[in-house]
């Protein structure tokens, strides 16, 4: 019991605290921003357009971040655009998830021609650029949430299905695996109880590791004007929009820009812990990239 | 005379692979009786491990096939069964042993998980009762203060004692039948002889009938009544097991009774059989030993010898003695 105990404290004690933080506010700012905001991120007020920040000349209090080219707050925007990142993130992975660890653990398992149709298909979708890919679909399907996020899982799945396939490939090798055979389980049963749980903690370093990935995908998406449309706040478009003014009014794109970059890169090192704690034999899972 | 519990006629199981077709099991027979341990000696890839596999219709396809001859428990062929009806009987009726006990626990449920599986499948006991049954099992294994050693988890524990775990498992559901693949070989020696002492004790007293697969005599003098040698995918002999150390008949058992060494000799070099065991998918006609022999004779080369009867229980398929 104590050993174990220690154990986990050792563990505990390499939390990444900075970005475990980052995230944490990231994920508050999700559920709740729209309501902390200090004013609705949509009000626009032309009379207070290009207010710099507040540590610059002409900067107020009111606005932290500054607003933009409609005279809205930067900072109540950035805040409420988190939740679309957060939801896109989220339900893409979630959606990607699900289909490629089905699809790998049944190829995986089974082989033969199931497994080269479903891993050529992996590797198809894996050697079209991505961007491209999700772009061309959200286009054909229309830019909207749920199609972003269809999308991104189009393209998602693949890289757990490539990777569970893997693992499955190693696991359903051991002895284990043939004498729960010898012992009557059917194919299903030992596909999902016995070998799942072995590929768990793959699973979930791998689901870590692609949410920042996927906030910078669903970023560069609604960048090129594919994303999430309309006067929602979201941080790629809100780069995008603010880009023009970049010469003359710095901090409208780079704030969005600023946490976009914090968010993914402290999700990569949030997902890097866990790895090592999970399983210092891991550590070649990649993210995503 | 007792009826057999299992018997094996002409099983024959094929694969099909780019290079040809692989005879891993040409028309084994066998049988074994209610409570002997039977003994299948043989090299590595002689197609002991693929009978048992074949016996349990656990050979994996679609490149291996069952193609001819049946398996009778108790009188009834399992190679017609359907999958359904197999699983049935895998695990209740005939249950199997390994020979890696560090694989042949899933390692991320605990030992309890893994013993309460197959009696809860099997036998649809819950809650109390379950523990209770594992408890027991562990207990007739001799694993100390087993209600800990339920909640362990597999990596806490020894290789011996994991194997005592893998065989509380085999055993849990009070099966008829149980193969051991090479049980002792990832084990140190004072733990062989314990782990065999404890396989023979269970049998006495649960009455259960083995099949035991090794490449290594001692064992087989120690466990076994009967012992088939097997020989690139075809019994080659079948005898009581005195009588095979005995008068080892088959050229091929009498080269590999030679070179087990002695203690009571000294010997320069160990003795080995010229000559390698030919490809499976490229079998040479006639007899399989015949380029490796050194009683050949001209018949041996052009066809199979005939399965020849020594006495009641002693068979051998040799042209030496047709």
């Amino acid at each position: 019991m104590l050993k174990g105990w220690l154990k986990w404290k050792s563990k505990l004690k390499r939390y990444p605290v900075i970005p475990g933080t980052v995230v944490g506010i990231f994920i508050f700012l999700a559920l709740f921003g729209e309501l902390l905001a200090p004013h609705p991120p949509n009000e626009m007020s032309l009379t207070k357009k290009f207010i710099p920040p507040v540590w610059q000349g002409g900067g107020s209090i009111a606005y932290p971040l500054g607003t933009d080219m409609l005279g809205r707050d930067m900072l109540s925007r950035i805040m409420a655009g988190a939740r679309i990142s957060f939801f896109v993130a989220i339900l893409s992975i979630l959606l990607g998830g699900l289909v490629g660890t089905g699809l790998g653990i049944i190829s995986g398992y089974y082989g033969g021609t199931w497994d080269v149709l479903l891993m050529r298909t992996a590797d198809a979708t894996l050697a079209f650029p991505i961007i491209l890919l999700a772009m061309l679909l959200a286009i054909v399907l229309g830019p909207s949430l749920q199609n972003v996020v269809v999308s991104l899982g189009l393209v998602l799945w693949a890289r757990y299905a490539r990777i569970i396939r893997g693992e499955v490939l190693s696991v359903k090798e051991r002895d284990f695996v043939a004498l729960a055979r010898v012992a009557g389980s059917s194919n299903v049963r030992i596909m999902f109880r016995h070998i799942f749980p072995n590929i768990r903690s793959t699973l979930l370093v791998l689901l870590t590791l692609q949410v920042g990935w996927v906030i910078i995908v669903e970023a560069s998406l609604s960048f090129l004007g594919a994303g999430i449309p309309g006067p929602q706040p979201v941080w790629g478009s809100m780069i995008s929009k603010g880009r023009e003014y970049i010469t003359t009014a710095w901090w409208i794109p780079f704030f969005p820009g600023l946490a976009v970059a914090l968010v993914c890169l402290c999700f990569n090192m949030l997902g890097d812990w866990l790895r090592e704690v999970l399983d210092p034999k891991l550590r070649q899972v990649g993210g995503g990239g | 005379m007792m009826n057999p519990l299992l018997e094996v006629k002409e099983l024959r199981t094929y694969f099909y692979t780019r290079w040809g077709t692989v005879k891993a099991v040409d028309g084994v027979s066998f049988h074994v009786n209610e409570r002997e341990t039977f003994g299948l000696v043989g090299e590595s890839g002689c197609g002991k491990s693929i009978t048992c596999l074949s016996i349990l219709r656990l050979v994996s396809q679609p490149a291996g096939r069952i193609v001819g001859g049946e398996v009778l428990l108790q009188g009834e062929d399992l190679v017609k069964k359907s999958e359904r009806e197999m699983r049935k009987i895998r695990g209740s009726k005939i249950s199997m042993i390994l020979q890696d006990p560090m694989t042949s626990l899933n390692p991320v449920f605990t030992v309890g998980a893994q013993v309460t599986e197959g009696i809860r499948i099997h036998q649809g006991l819950k809650g109390k009762s379950l523990w209770e049954r594992a408890r027991n099992m562990l207990e007739m294994l001799h694993v100390p203060s087993p209600e800990i050693r339920l909640r362990n988890w597999p990596h806490q524990l020894s290789g011996g004692m994991r194997q005592r775990i893998v065989g509380a498992i085999a055993l849990s559901c009070e099966p008829r039948l149980l193969i051991a693949d090479e049980p002792t070989t990832a084990l140190d020696a004072t733990i062989q002889l314990q782990y065999l002492r404890l396989l023979r004790e269970l049998q006495e007293k649960t009455g259960l009938s083995m099949i035991f697969i090794t490449h290594n005599f001692g064992v087989v003098a120690r466990m076994c009544r009967r012992a088939a040698v097997m020989y690139a995918g075809k019994i080659v002999e079948t005898a009581e097991v005195r009588e095979l150390f005995n008068r080892p008949s088959h050229p091929y058992t009498e080269a590999l009774m030679r070179s087990v060494p002695k203690a009571e000799e000294k010997v320069e070099k160990l003795m080995s059989i010229e000559g390698q065991v030919p490809p499976l998918h490229n079998l040479p006609p006639g007899c399989i030993f015949a380029p490796r022999c050194s009683y050949v004779k001209d018949k041996c080369r052009v066809d199979y010898p005939p399965t020849a009867e020594i006495n009641k229980e002693h068979t051998v398929s040799c042209w030496n003695f047709c």
